[in-house]
């Protein structure tokens, strides 16, 4: 099989990420849409999602803003909600910590949920990939997605009302990640840290700060873990 | 609230956010981690992404958080396609085809 170009998977990256399009788009839209309603000003909104760049932790943001919270409490639930990031961090080492330290740098801003899920399915598919050809196809996968949340962002904000509700857009997200889900169920052990997660973090849904999807996250990582260590042990023996 | 202080807010966060970011991805750089260390992070996807969404399919902020019959079966059909088909763009396609063949159905009897 002839060895593709990084060119090749930076293309590769852009198409896995079309359908988080329609992810982005809309939640990005939303944001715009309650940021303006918040009173926000422009530059303002437009600054959260550039340097911020996390929907989720943004939207948390802006609901303690418009309630009037204390500064530390909305810098530490923005902080709460993205610390999985630190677990994408964790997990992208062993695959692009070779890489100069400009791009670790560059990789590490966009650094969101699309670009780790769509790279954990396509890393571990292809794992003969260079340093290079994987930081490629995750720059590919932000392409679409970046420029893309910003613009909806600002186009939410000059609209300033809703999607229509039939279109049930809230709804892209979870199908989008949900789709991800079903093929990187490869083992017994992929399979039980899933249902460990789902399970926790339903349990642990009430903990405030988004901290208990993190709890129900380590605790599904220990499951996975141990279960490939049992098999691991019982193919040896 | 004052302007200036949702400027510090935006770049507090802004700031602490990329430092989570590039945390084990900046500093870990090239370094090997411990076989145990790896086996763990193996699992970094199916422990987070499944958490996730799971209270997004049950409670799903559109229908104010009640869990909502279209919604969840377009869930099942996405994880069950994807996971029989091995394919991500078809779990897509199941997925958006029950949502909105469903949501259509009870918009009819409703």
């Amino acid at each position: 099989m002839a060895r593709s170009k990084p060119k090749n998977t930076y293309l590769m990256g852009i198409r896995d990420a079309l359908p988080f399009l329609l992810v982005a788009g809309p939640f990005g839209l939303l944001f715009g849409v309650v940021a303006a309603e918040s009173g926000l000003s422009v530059p303002q909104a437009m600054a959260f999602s550039t340097v911020v760049f996390a929907g989720a932790a943004q939207f948390a943001a802006l609901q303690l803003i418009m309630d009037n919270a204390p500064i530390l409490i909305v810098v530490a639930t923005a902080l709460a909600v993205n610390l999985r990031m630190a677990m994408y961090s964790a997990w992208l080492a062993p695959w692009l910590g070779a890489a100069p330290l400009w791009q670790r740098a560059l990789a590490a801003y966009v650094n969101v949920d699309q670009s780790f899920a769509c790279s954990a399915v396509r890393f571990e598919q292809y794992p003969q990939w260079t340093v290079a050809q994987r930081m490629a196809f995750f720059f590919g996968v932000v392409t679409p997605i970046a420029p893309g949340w910003v613009a909806m962002t600002a186009l939410g904000l000059w609209l300033g009302e809703g999607v229509p509700a039939w279109m049930a857009l809230d709804f892209a997200m979870p199908i989008c990640f949900l789709a991800l889900i079903g093929p990187m169920m490869r083992t017994a052990a992929h399979l039980a840290a899933g249902f460990t997660s789902v399970a926790l973090a339903l349990l642990l849904a009430g903990v405030p700060y988004n901290l208990g999807l993190l709890v129900a996250a380590l605790a599904a990582m220990a499951v996975g873990a141990r279960i490939e260590l049992w098999q691991a042990r019982r193919a040896a023996a | 609230m004052s302007d200036a202080t949702i400027w510090i807010i935006i770049l507090a966060i802004g700031i602490g956010t990329f430092l989570l970011r590039f945390s084990f991805l900046g500093l870990l750089g090239g370094a090997d981690l411990p076989e145990w260390v790896l086996r763990h992070l193996r699992y970094t996807a199916v422990a987070v992404l499944p958490g996730l969404v799971a209270p997004l399919v049950l409670w799903p902020g559109a229908t104010g958080g009640d869990p909502d019959g279209p919604r969840f079966a377009a869930a099942v059909a996405t994880v069950v396609v994807g996971y029989f088909a091995r394919n991500v763009l078809a779990a897509i396609g199941a997925g958006a085809v029950t949502l909105y063949g469903l949501l259509w159905l009870t918009g009819l009897s409703g």
